[in-house]
């Protein structure tokens, strides 16, 4: 069995996003969902931090740096894009006007609630940024993340024990080794790394899953 | 005749009250106003409360601020970087007051201010930390968390383009906080690296209305503060 790579994550995340939908894609590993779009897919990237039609980072010598992503990195924007104060940009997560937010995490509980912005150490500066905005506020709000830890332990966890983002916003969760829907009805393994057997992601996971491939 | 364009940064800054509490626009390195926090520096007021998104970079601009010892407490939803390292300091050593903020209710409660609004429910950061010891109430079916408003004594704000009657415009990602902390502040002072006559900006483009700014300082264009991010800091 060969896990997905990051870029094959990324891929698969990309595939599932649908012509015309507004994205907000987190720091991190779902940033790199924009670069496995298709180009003939109409698909506006919104940023925190006032951008809606974001487009790819500049070629080197181009940059502005007053045009910049939530991570601070210097990005373009694609011709119908524009520019929103901060209210504005947040109305657009709180309000529901975003379909779709990717976002990474620590830990994804069966019920949806998220962990993704602190580890709860003591002596850490807590730093919470749009996470929490970004978690309740799209239509559907997918989790990009390892299946395990470094040290094997399952992300997906009954309750989370690291500070919580959100209460039941995850509705979807790409890991390296499956795609799993969260569902009022338990959690619906929809897609599964090659070679694989269920019964083996089934014991590598902390909540009990249901085959609905 | 309504002038309200100010000679240099340090008339505009002149009275700037012990105890204030100050919004400083400006998100990564887009919007930083950094001629109005070094005149701030220069100018002396102390046990200031600031509101900013972030906690400050490197040594210049706000953390050059908050080194100097004069900030009581911040308000902000993104403390930590890979160079926040005054802040850091600061903070651990107990010196300095965090209120951690999620980001929109920070923008809502900067706007809430603006706008007259007494408080509001919102879902952001219900059942985490952040809400802990907040008014709670379910609103069709959705839970809500009580937040007031950010109220501010002064905010320094950096705009691309302003007429005498402090009509503004900004420039692409810079014009983030500043659109909302000038409404939410009693005094609103902007730096600009461009004044033009009335009428020179398109009406249908003004982003600021001059009813939310009071003083309007032309400052040199200069490029924007390009280094001390990696690019995993948020």
């Amino acid at each position: 069995m060969q896990k997905w790579t990051r870029d094959q994550m990324a891929a698969r995340v990309a595939r599932d996003i649908p012509e015309g939908a507004y994205v907000n894609l987190g720091i991190g590993l779902p940033t790199m969902v924009a670069n496995h779009l298709p180009a003939d897919r109409e698909v506006i990237l919104h940023s925190e931090n006032g951008v809606l039609g974001m487009g790819p980072a500049p070629a080197p010598g181009q940059e502005d740096y007053d045009l910049i992503n939530a991570g601070k990195q210097p990005v373009t924007l694609r011709p119908g894009g524009c520019f929103f104060h901060h209210a504005d940009s947040f109305a657009m997560m709180r309000g529901g006007h975003l379909d779709v937010c990717v976002l990474g995490a620590f830990q994804v509980s069966a019920g949806g609630d998220l962990a993704n912005w602190h580890t709860g150490a003591p002596d850490a500066i807590p730093a919470v940024g749009g996470a929490m905005d970004l978690a309740i506020g799209a239509k559907k709000t997918w989790v990009m993340m390892e299946h395990l830890t470094k040290g094997g332990e399952s992300k997906l966890v009954e309750r989370c024990t690291y500070p919580l983002t959100g209460i039941g916003c995850v509705s979807r969760v790409y890991t390296d080794l499956a795609v799993i829907d969260l569902t009022p009805e338990g959690a619906r393994v929809i897609d599964l790394v090659e070679g694989l057997p269920f019964d083996e992601l089934q014991r590598l996971t902390a909540i009990p899953l249901v085959d609905a491939r | 005749m309504i002038n309200k364009i100010y000679p240099s940064v340090a008339a505009a800054l002149a009275d700037v009250q012990d105890g204030a509490t100050v919004m400083i626009g400006g998100f990564g390195t887009a919007g930083i106003p950094t001629y109005l926090i070094d005149g701030l520096i220069a100018q002396g007021a102390k046990d200031l409360t600031i509101v900013n998104n972030n906690a400050g970079n490197g040594n210049t601009g706000l953390a050059a601020l908050l080194k100097t010892g004069r900030v009581r407490k911040i308000i902000c939803s993104f403390p930590r970087q890979v160079d926040s390292y005054v802040f850091d300091e600061l903070y651990r050593s107990g010196r300095i007051e965090l209120e951690l903020v999620p980001q929109g209710n920070l923008a809502e409660r900067i706007r809430a201010a603006g706008a007259g609004i007494g408080a509001f429910y919102t879902p952001t950061g219900y059942g985490t930390t952040l809400a802990e010891g907040k008014e709670t109430r379910v609103i069709d079916g959705r839970p809500y968390v009580l937040e007031y408003p950010i109220h501010a004594d002064l905010a320094l704000i950096k705009a691309e383009r302003a007429d005498r009657w402090g009509n503004l415009t900004y420039r692409m990602t810079a014009r983030n906080f500043g659109p909302i902390m000038a409404m939410a502040a009693k005094c609103t002072v902007v730096e600009v690296p461009e004044i033009v006559e009335l009428g020179g900006i398109d009406p249908e483009a003004v982003v600021t209305p001059g009813i939310f700014v009071h003083r309007v300082v032309q400052v040199e264009r200069t490029a924007t503060q390009a280094g001390g991010f990696r690019k995993e800091a948020a």
